[in-house]
């Protein structure tokens, strides 16, 4: 954690909640949800030799993450750091859209968008290609923190082998251990935006293995929402969900939820209508009709009465009487042919 | 070009929007009516397009381009109109000397090559004139579609590089527009089209999607746009 108490980490943690350096510290949001962030936070010493902190933010085509990206390097830049973006996605003023002079005298911006494979032959691309502005990276000797922000590491991933990328964002991130001794002040957070779509689980898992934040970009009616994972060592990593809103300036903004949909509620005072009226059939019956209803028999309801007439046989109705006449073949046996059967 | 079209997107052709990728998409229907509407929209706002047409023949494309009001014909023999037809240069590949540089040459070649002549093409199609004054609107490069590229070989990222380059020189550097139309296999789990297909939607400014109706076939009624940006 930088010693000059720059918000940038508690900026981070309340719009995304995404703690890019490496000391652990719990998510903290400012108290008013909806005011842009300016808490300063206690500082604390990085722990010498612990990772510094990386972050990756895996957006969609329906929730994009560049805007939460800039936001976040703007952060770095208001604390003075000096911020370097590998752009593979978008050409360097688009990029710089937005930012004023401040912020844009920080960022430095290294163009891998206008000529990334060297086609055009005109010796303007960045030599050796994506992989080796990537090390370049690795051994700028920069003093200071600084944040260095990948844009995008779903560009690297389709055009570098996943292990040769892993390695080399593994190197990025342990900058300030490699020099052995590095003051406290050099620390390098590692910012990553990853389109997660493009990618199947086996590349995501390796690249998730390595951040020590993960923020992944939804949302739901028109809000975005960022659901944050933090991996901190020796424990478990904790998870939280976050509303938030970037401004056009790309300050960030928290919400607290959603905006919630306005509800169609009844009105009390309008009589409901009738609908059995204005009816072509009659629904109601008069007293004479419900009697004769009542009264009716129907013809397979098993009465009393009918018990009984079946039962007794009528007056003058002969009763019925069975007469058998057994033949020769005839084996009677008066046995239950069914008392074998276990039912 | 659909009036109906220019007013869901709220332009014309005398206010062009330039430096934009459009992608265009369609799922379980034929989207190859956006193809026209634009084709006859950038011809008729005076740009300059080149046409990649890898899926039907130029007279397909001219004819249903006089129903809506333009002649590509005309528009070709006045230097308008660049118009790579696929399905006949495609046989050209074979027929010439390997040496010369072809736009379909990943044809001739065994593994998935790269889409380098095919952006040179386009390079040398859309250039801007070293004259001062420039005779047309602003470069369009309209293609039709990517996705049949991924079914003749080409790699899903050869096909995004090829994408990028062209945004990276017609778009940014040009400020003309690109407008390409890939197919949804939708259910069909076709890993290297969702890899395509994402990847162009993370790079578009507007995304135009013609969907099949949810309740199926439909004499009248063939399908609902939706478009998002």
């Amino acid at each position: 954690m930088p010693s000059d108490g720059c918000s940038n980490s508690l900026a981070v943690k309340a719009a995304a909640g995404a703690q890019f350096l490496g000391p652990n510290r719990g998510p903290r949001l400012s108290k008013n949800p909806r005011a842009p962030l300016t808490e300063v936070p206690t500082t604390t010493s990085a722990h010498p030799g612990s990772p510094c902190g990386s972050a990756s933010a895996k957006d969609s085509v329906e929730w994009e993450g560049r805007s939460l990206l800039k936001a976040l390097i703007k952060k770095s830049a208001l604390c003075g750091e000096q911020v370097h973006i590998l752009g593979c996605e978008v050409s360097e003023e688009e990029f710089r859209e937005g930012f004023d002079s401040n912020i844009n005298s920080r960022l430095v911006y290294h163009d891998l968008f206008r000529d990334p494979l060297n086609w055009s032959k005109t010796g303007e691309a960045l030599p050796g290609g994506p992989l080796e502005a990537l090390r370049a990276l690795c051994r700028r000797t920069d003093p200071g923190p600084v944040t260095i922000a990948l844009d995008s590491l779903s560009w690297l991933l389709l055009h570098l082998p996943c292990t040769t990328l892993c390695q080399t964002l593994h190197t990025l991130s342990r900058q300030d251990s490699c020099h052995g001794d590095s003051s406290p002040g050099e620390q390098v957070h590692v910012l990553g935006l990853l389109h997660e779509e493009l990618h199947g689980p086996g590349p995501l898992g390796a690249l998730s293995s390595l951040a020590q934040t993960e923020v992944t970009l939804s949302g739901a009616l028109g809000q975005a929402s960022a659901h944050i994972l933090y991996r901190r060592p020796q424990q478990r990593p904790s998870h939280q969900t976050q509303w938030f809103s970037i401004l056009p300036d790309f300050s960030l903004e928290l919400q607290r939820g959603p905006p919630l949909e306005s509800q169609p509620y009844p009105d009390p005072h309008t009589p409901s209508m009738d609908p059995t009226t204005h009816l072509t059939f009659n629904l109601r019956l008069s007293k004479k009709e419900r009697e004769a209803k009542d009264s009716l028999t129907l013809p397979f309801q098993f009465s009393s009465e009918k018990q009984q007439a079946l039962l007794c046989p009528g007056l003058g109705q002969p009763t019925s009487h069975i007469f058998y006449e057994p033949d020769a073949y005839d084996d009677l046996d008066q046995e239950d042919p069914d008392d074998d059967l276990d039912v | 070009m659909f009036p109906e079209l220019n007013n869901l997107l709220n332009t014309t052709p005398d206010q062009v929007e330039q430096g934009k990728l459009t992608l265009l998409c369609d799922a379980k229907t034929d989207g190859s009516f956006l193809v026209h509407h634009f084709l006859s929209f950038y011809l008729k706002a005076n740009c300059k397009v080149c046409f990649v047409a890898l899926i039907q023949s130029f007279s397909h494309y001219n004819i249903v381009g006089q129903k809506l009001g333009v002649s590509l014909t005309t528009a070709r023999e006045c230097g308008q109109l660049v118009f790579l037809e696929g399905l006949k240069s495609a046989v050209d590949v074979f027929f010439r000397p390997q040496e010369e540089p072809h736009p379909l040459q990943f044809l001739r070649e065994a593994n998935s090559g790269n889409l380098q002549p095919l952006y040179e093409f386009v390079q040398e199609a859309l250039k801007p004139m070293d004259s001062g004054e420039a005779a047309w609107r602003c470069p369009v490069l309209l293609v039709d579609d990517l996705s049949v590229l991924l079914s003749l070989g080409v790699g899903a990222v050869a096909v995004l590089d090829f994408v990028h380059y062209c945004r990276a020189t017609v778009c940014r550097e040009w400020k003309g527009n690109v407008v390409a139309l890939v197919h949804d296999s939708g259910d069909a789990e076709d890993e290297e089209n969702d890899i395509l297909l994402n990847g162009l939607g993370h790079q578009s400014h507007l995304i135009l999607r013609a969907e099949g109706l949810a309740t199926g076939f439909c004499k009248d009624v063939h399908g609902q746009p939706k478009g998002s940006s």
